[in-house]
């Protein structure tokens, strides 16, 4: 078993994709990493999920990317190094590393386990590491990362397809347990049905939470009701279908990242219903306070995962058998795959072959 | 042909009432409904007056039915009950706040949520379930079914008690429910107004840490050392707001004019809540950001059932917890309503019912 100890500042080559401007457009992209240090393991990228927040960042909407700029955060791979004080893993562990790859460590959230709360929370990509180097992610042929930000992936979960449990599983794990929403007397609404929603849908419905999918059009009914199993599908925009849904559901998970109106959402609460706000939306939502007062209801937001938690909804994941639905693309095909996802054109999440397909592009 | 309010009813009653959107209140007669086997019949002593009878003789929200008569912290004396009546004897003292009806049989009402019930009726300003109208305590008396009468503990005073029938257990419930009662936690009452100080005193007699938060520092003196808050924070001073980021553990947020919450949900810890008591007219901004940063939620209440009412009477007459009032005679409503709509009250009007409301 080989472990390397000590802390020299020898960078190691990378090689991956990135964007070097907001116009998002990713191409081939030489970089170099840390040196593995005695708590950390190098993971050699096999797979990489496409979350919508690689779309947000790569054309810098939130107003806060550094170019050039590697996405990726739904990143599965096998630890290839390990450092002297790493007790978490051994060599060729399947792990997964997802958004935040440090956090302050001492803060009331750092230690009841809430690392994603963390006001110092550090971005896996477009974050800054506290050598004041930027972050680089997954779309790259390896990743360093402190072992308390990676989680194993047990041997029954197949690979390519735990990927975005990384993000869009945790996303959605995380608020149905916190605001207790998972289980057989309760019912849920899930707004948009795309990578999260998906997920999502079979998250509830291993919980045993009766779960209805509301969507803006019918389109994808089919699937969410035979491919994903959800006990429903409730469109949006027909009046008739809204009414009849009225004061029904115990909580509903937002996803939906574009602006959209949600009053329509409360009304869709019974009493003391929960509507959990994900998606990174710019502009504010108008609320009339008399929606949440008459119902005593609540919105509330909710942001991926600690790392307890993370790994324990991987291994909820492998236990019962819950995977993404994914399309498998090849690293030169990353832009046109975040040009459809801009579109909605994804059943429901693109995954980089990063392990087969990177090393072609490199010229 | 339609009844007059005066002859729908067979007891003729006297009482203030607004006409029209204007909001002026006059001399109003108009009737009861006898007293039912299951109702108890009120003579008002006093009561108190809420935003909510400002906001609803102005018709802000667009569903006033006129001629309405206010008033829904109601204290007094039973002089009738009903032979069903259990809970009450004639010569008790008894209040009734802000609700007279509900379905009695739904989900809600099983589980003492009246407030919540689907067919609840507001005591005034709503249709009962005969089809008439519901008026108000700013009237001789009222006649109301047992389950939706409070007893009044003897020792709280029946003036400045009046206002907890609403102020009282609308900031008590979320208190309650939002779990607001962990001692050493700490609460930020947001505006300082009837439920604002009310929920100052009750979150020290839970042992919370309390903050007011004021768009003016005219109110810092009075509620530190008269209300017991242990600080105050002026939303304008950005350097106090910007060292009290991330400090509160929950927002009771009171103020109902339109405001930004934005910065109120800066004010909170992770997992912090924000209650949002206040009924502005037009809606709230919410943005989502803090909210998905720091897994924050801004919720509403909206009064509270019949039995948590009574239990916040008791904690307040325990704790010896009453309302800053300044009595009023009937004829001065009017004024006071002005008064009100500028905030120009420490901290709740009350009207000396039975002392000043006379038939001309």
């Amino acid at each position: 078993m080989e472990r390397l100890s000590g802390e020299k500042e020898q960078s190691v080559e990378a090689f991956g994709w990135a964007a070097r401007d907001s116009s998002g457009h990713l191409s081939p992209f030489v970089f170099s990493r840390r040196k593995t240090g005695e708590e950390e393991v190098r993971v050699k990228v096999l797979y990489c999920g496409i979350c919508h927040s690689d779309l947000h960042c790569l054309k810098n909407e939130w107003h806060s990317s550094t170019y050039p700029l590697v996405p990726g955060h739904e990143i599965v791979g096998e630890v290839s190094e390990i450092g002297s004080k790493v007790s978490k893993f051994n060599l060729g562990d399947k792990v997964g590393v997802g958004c935040i790859i440090d956090s302050c460590r001492t803060c009331q959230s750092c230690r009841e386990d809430q690392e994603n709360y963390c006001t110092k929370a550090v971005a896996t990509y477009n974050g800054v590491h506290h050598d004041g180097t930027i972050n680089y992610g997954g779309y790259s042929d390896h990743i360093v990362v402190d072992e308390r930000y990676a989680v194993k992936i047990p041997h029954t979960l197949p690979l390519a397809s735990a990927a975005p449990l990384l993000c869009a599983g945790i996303s959605m794990y995380s608020p149905m347990k916190y605001f207790g929403l998972a289980g057989p007397d309760k019912h849920i609404g899930i707004v948009g049905l795309g990578g999260l929603g998906h997920i999502g849908v079979r998250f509830a419905k291993a919980f045993g939470t009766k779960v209805t999918v509301i969507s803006s059009t019918t389109g994808k009914s089919k699937d969410a009701l035979e491919t994903l199993g959800a006990d429903g599908f409730l469109v949006s925009t027909d009046e008739d279908q809204m009414k009849a849904a009225t004061g029904t559901m115990d909580g509903i998970i937002d996803t939906v990242s574009a602006s959209h109106s949600i009053s329509p959402l409360i009304g869709l609460l019974k009493s003391n219903g929960k509507l959990v706000l994900l998606g990174a939306t710019e502009k504010p939502f108008d609320i009339s306070a008399f929606s949440l007062i008459l119902g005593r209801k609540s919105i509330a937001g909710s942001g991926i995962g600690g790392m307890k938690e993370t790994q324990e909804m991987i291994d909820f994941a492998a236990e019962h058998g819950i995977k993404a639905e994914i399309e498998i693309i090849s690293m030169d095909y990353v832009n046109t795959a975040i040009d459809r996802l801009a579109k909605g054109d994804v059943r429901y999440r693109f995954v980089i072959d990063i392990a087969n397909t990177l090393a072609a592009t490199r010229s | 042909m339609a009844k007059s309010p005066e002859t729908e009813h067979p007891n003729k009653v006297f009482g203030w009432g607004a006409r029209d959107k204007s909001g002026v209140l006059s001399p109003f007669h108009f009737s009861r409904r006898d007293n039912g086997e299951n109702d108890v019949t009120v003579k008002i002593l006093f009561c108190g007056v809420c935003h909510t009878d400002l906001h609803t003789i102005k018709n802000d929200w667009g569903y006033t039915y006129y001629p309405v008569v206010p008033g829904h912290e109601i204290v007094g004396i039973a002089t009738k009950v009903g032979k069903n009546v259990t809970k009450f004897k004639e010569g008790d003292r008894v209040g009734v706040g802000v609700i007279a009806g509900s379905c009695q049989s739904c989900e809600s009402c099983d589980q003492d949520l009246e407030n919540y019930c689907p067919q609840m009726s507001f005591t005034y300003n709503a249709i009962a379930s005969d089809g008439t109208k519901n008026y108000g305590g700013y009237s001789e008396n009222i006649v109301v079914d047992q389950r939706f009468v409070l007893r009044f503990p003897e020792n709280l005073p029946s003036d400045s008690g009046a206002p907890l029938l609403c102020a009282g257990i609308t900031v008590y419930s979320p208190m309650k429910y939002y779990g607001m009662t962990e001692a050493g936690k700490h609460l930020g009452v947001a505006g300082l107004g009837g439920l604002g100080h009310v929920a100052v005193k009750i979150g020290k007699a839970f042992g919370l840490k309390v903050t007011v938060i004021s768009s003016s520092s005219k109110k810092e003196e009075e509620a530190i050392n008269h209300l017991g808050a242990d600080s105050f924070l002026v939303t304008s001073d950005p350097q106090k707001m910007k060292a009290a980021i991330g400090t509160m553990d929950y927002i009771i947020d009171t103020i109902s004019a339109v405001h930004a919450l934005y910065p109120l949900l800066g004010l909170l810890k992770v997992n912090g809540k924000l209650i949002a008591l206040g009924l502005p007219e037009k809606p709230l901004e919410l943005p989502m950001f803090p909210l998905v940063l720091g897994r924050k939620m801004v919720g509403g209440s909206d009064v509270g059932g019949l039995k948590e009412t009574q239990e916040m009477l008791d904690f307040c007459a325990k704790h010896n917890i009453t309302a800053d009032i300044e009595l009023i005679k009937m004829d001065e409503i009017n004024s006071a309503m002005e008064r009100l709509a500028k905030s120009d009250v420490r901290y709740r009007f009350v009207i000396d019912v039975a002392n000043s409301l006379s038939p001309p």
